[in-house]
């Protein structure tokens, strides 16, 4: 390992991974605002602009609580579900009737919470994997929504609309509530106690432990504000749709969020990260959607293009990361992960391996 | 629960006894689960275990069963493949469209299949190890890109048709046995696969898998080619998710929804038979009792007339509770492992104090 490499290194990582995405994104905005023009279009028209940020807004408010959710190396599959919950819940509850508006947003926002809060508990004190107890969770939610509502529920009146239509300039106001949201995430994650320590359980459990932290504390602190910016994202829905509609679960939220986050730069495994750089990721998606949009592609074949820039960005950003977090602290005395070893002689795999030690 | 009482905590952990291995979240816990939930069955429908029956829910269990033990593979290795329910949808629907009906397409057409599925397998696994992908990721995208590829590829909906030959392993069987009636082929070719599973893992393959789900960098000083190790893992799976194609789509025929959701299924299979996520433990018979058990729970709710919507609420619970129930043991040290997740870089820190 050369001097140059590690001064290098040093560079990239001082640069953290939220500069480099926000790099991609101004990139990637400059490059599909020639390609539409090349292809007689306009990216930056008030309509598209306007797209582009209402695509934003819902995408945005499920990334930013997933985001807390796998800073502490757990994950949230749930929240497709917990936001279609959340546009039933809040249209029966609020039933047209505009007096009822605070009531159907505590209800939905409360229940929410609740769920969340059965998760962080499952997750930490029963100690089941995140992703089984948080798809668990879906499929039970997905079971009550499918037996009990058939079709849409209940009514928005026209005054809570608004939260869904009403813009300022090319600003929708959602959007405008999403990066408050995101700046309050921000603040959260690096001026509170329990923000930090959401780094460090992310980082390492078993050391934050040891130093003092109650691992349990921010994982389910992160999960409760996950349902809840998921509970967001569903009165965002029910406000759009004017009704709640149980089948909105079928969109893929869940992982579209999770895309985001790590296009953002935020290791999926936890402790490095943060809100910013998933709102970047957020922009990135939503930006490619328009895109496809403008240049009316095919549905399916942007369902394609999305796998594959998912998987490339994340390829991408794995080598940066890897060859500075992996090799360098683990093996300090120098030198790269073991070679294959030259004799693959028929070891027998040492069984107390499976044990424990 | 037991643990505690029926013996003093032995430093190994290794409590003697069948009811600590029952309680131990493994193959015995969920034989005893499998065991209830037949009892309740033929509570219900006697005549549940009169042969013919029970050879029509081993044709109905037995895509599961091996879409569980390519599951197992990838999942004992330390990853995920979220990509089989989109790849069984995929092959059935190229299978249509490329066999359309005509009965000399269906082997040339079963070797496309086959071509296809180690294709999706490779990509899986060489960008998952060499482009160090997690495996979420990289599964998630290659569904994605199956499920619009796919769509694309036939303009929304399946076209074509299966022929005859083609569906004979999901649908057909030795006919005329004297108790059990029909033999399916799918029950034989399900056997055939666990069977091989349990030699692969016994295999010298099948231990460096072991060994790389449970600490990656150990097996790796250990002269374990870890990339080849997984990458081969994930073909496998990808193998198998095409088999299990083939039957799903002889059985079941073709619609543009086949194997939607699949992946979750087979991931509760492998999770209630014990395996742990995160790698490195957990056996074959596990997973394929988990299987049959996911199988015959559905079959339970058919039976008790629940509304067919009411399952996902049920399968929920199940998982959850099967998955704490396996952690619910007095080990301390069980929490940190089971959450733990592969590739993690400061995971057991080798080059730290504690040398």
């Amino acid at each position: 390992m050369t001097r140059a490499t590690t001064s290098v290194r040093g560079l990239w990582s001082r640069l953290g991974t939220t500069g480099p995405v926000y790099l991609a994104l101004v990139l990637l905005l400059a490059a599909s605002a020639v390609y539409v023009a090349t292809r007689g279009g306009n990216l930056f028209t008030t309509a598209n602009t306007v797209d582009l940020f209402t695509r934003s807004s819902l995408l945005g408010f499920l990334a930013i609580g997933q985001t807390l959710v796998i800073l502490c190396r757990s994950l949230d599959l749930s929240v497709g579900y917990v936001a279609a919950l959340s546009t039933v819940v809040a249209a029966t509850t609020m039933a047209g009737d505009p007096s009822r508006i605070l009531l159907g947003v505590g209800a939905a926002l409360g229940l929410a919470a609740l769920i969340g809060l059965a998760n962080g508990l499952v997750v930490t004190r029963l100690r089941v994997n995140p992703f089984i107890t948080t798809l668990g969770m879906g499929l039970i939610i997905k079971g009550y929504l499918d037996t009990n509502f058939q079709g849409p529920a209940g009514a928005i009146p026209a005054a809570f609309q608004t939260f869904g239509y009403t813009r300022i300039g090319v600003l929708p106001v959602s959007t405008l509530v999403m990066l408050g949201l995101a700046a309050a995430a921000v603040l959260f994650l690096h001026r509170t106690r329990t923000g930090y320590h959401m780094y460090a359980v992310g980082g390492d459990a078993e050391v934050a432990r040891l130093s003092g932290v109650r691992a349990g504390i921010p994982t389910v602190t992160a999960h409760v504000l996950c349902s809840v910016t998921a509970g967001v994202a569903g009165l965002l829905l029910a406000a759009r749709f004017g009704t709640g509609s149980a089948t909105v679960y079928g969109n893929g939220y869940e992982l579209e969020a999770i895309a985001a986050v790590v296009l953002g730069g935020t290791y999926l495994l936890g402790g490095r990260g943060g809100v910013a750089g998933t709102i970047a990721g957020v922009f990135i998606l939503a930006t490619l959607d328009t895109v496809f949009n403008v240049l009316g592609v095919d549905p399916f074949v942007k369902d394609v293009m999305r796998g594959v820039i998912v998987i490339a960005a994340v390829a991408v950003y794995a080598r940066g990361r890897h060859s500075r977090a992996a090799v360098r602290v683990r093996f300090p005395s120098g030198g790269a992960p073991p070679p294959p070893a030259p004799d693959p002689g028929p070891r027998p795999e040492p069984e107390p391996l499976g044990g424990r030690r | 629960m037991t643990s505690p009482t029926t013996a003093p905590p032995a430093p190994r952990g290794r409590v003697p006894g069948a009811l600590a291995a029952l309680g131990r979240g493994g193959a015995p816990t969920v034989a005893l689960l499998l065991a209830l939930i037949f009892a309740v069955i033929a509570t219900q429908n006697p005549s549940f275990f009169e042969g013919p029956p029970l050879m029509a829910f081993a044709k109905k269990a037995a895509p599961l069963v091996i879409l569980a033990i390519g599951q197992y593979l990838v999942i004992v290795s330390g990853e995920f493949d979220l990509s089989v329910g989109s790849l069984v949808g995929a092959q059935v629907v190229i299978a249509a469209r490329l066999i359309d009906g005509e009965e000399a397409m269906t082997l040339p057409v079963i070797g496309v299949m086959l071509a296809f599925g180690l294709l999706v397998g490779l990509v899986n696994g060489l960008v998952t190890t060499l482009l160090r992908v997690p495996s979420i990721i990289t599964t998630l995208g290659t569904m994605l890109i199956l499920f619009g590829a796919v769509r694309y590829w036939t303009g929304g909906a399946p076209t074509g048709a299966l022929s005859e030959a083609f569906r004979v392993p999901g649908r057909g069987g030795v006919e005329d046995l004297p108790f059990l009636g029909q033999l399916p082929w799918a029950l034989v070719i399900a056997a055939v696969i666990a069977v091989a599973g349990v030699l692969l893992m016994r295999s010298p393959y099948g231990r460096s898998l072991i060994a790389t789900g449970d600490n990656d960098v150990a097996a790796a000083f250990s002269g374990v080619r870890v990339w080849r190790v997984r990458t081969l893992a994930f073909v496998g799976s990808s193998l198998l998710a095409t088999v299990a194609a083939v039957l799903i789509g002889g059985y079941a025929g073709v619609t543009a929804q086949v194997g939607q959701g699949l992946e979750f299924t087979a991931i509760t299979a492998v999770v209630l038979g014990g395996v742990v996520l995160g790698g490195g433990r957990g056996t074959v018979v596990a997973a394929v009792l988990g299987a049959v058990t996911v199988e015959a729970l559905f079959t339970l709710f058919n039976q008790l007339y629940l509304p067919s919507t009411i399952q996902p609420t049920v399968q929920g619970v199940i998982i959850i509770a099967a998955v704490a129930y396996a952690a619910r043991r007095g080990d301390l040290r069980l929490p940190e492992r089971l959450r733990r997740r592969p590739d993690h870089p400061t995971e057991r820190p080798l080059g730290t104090s504690r040398r």
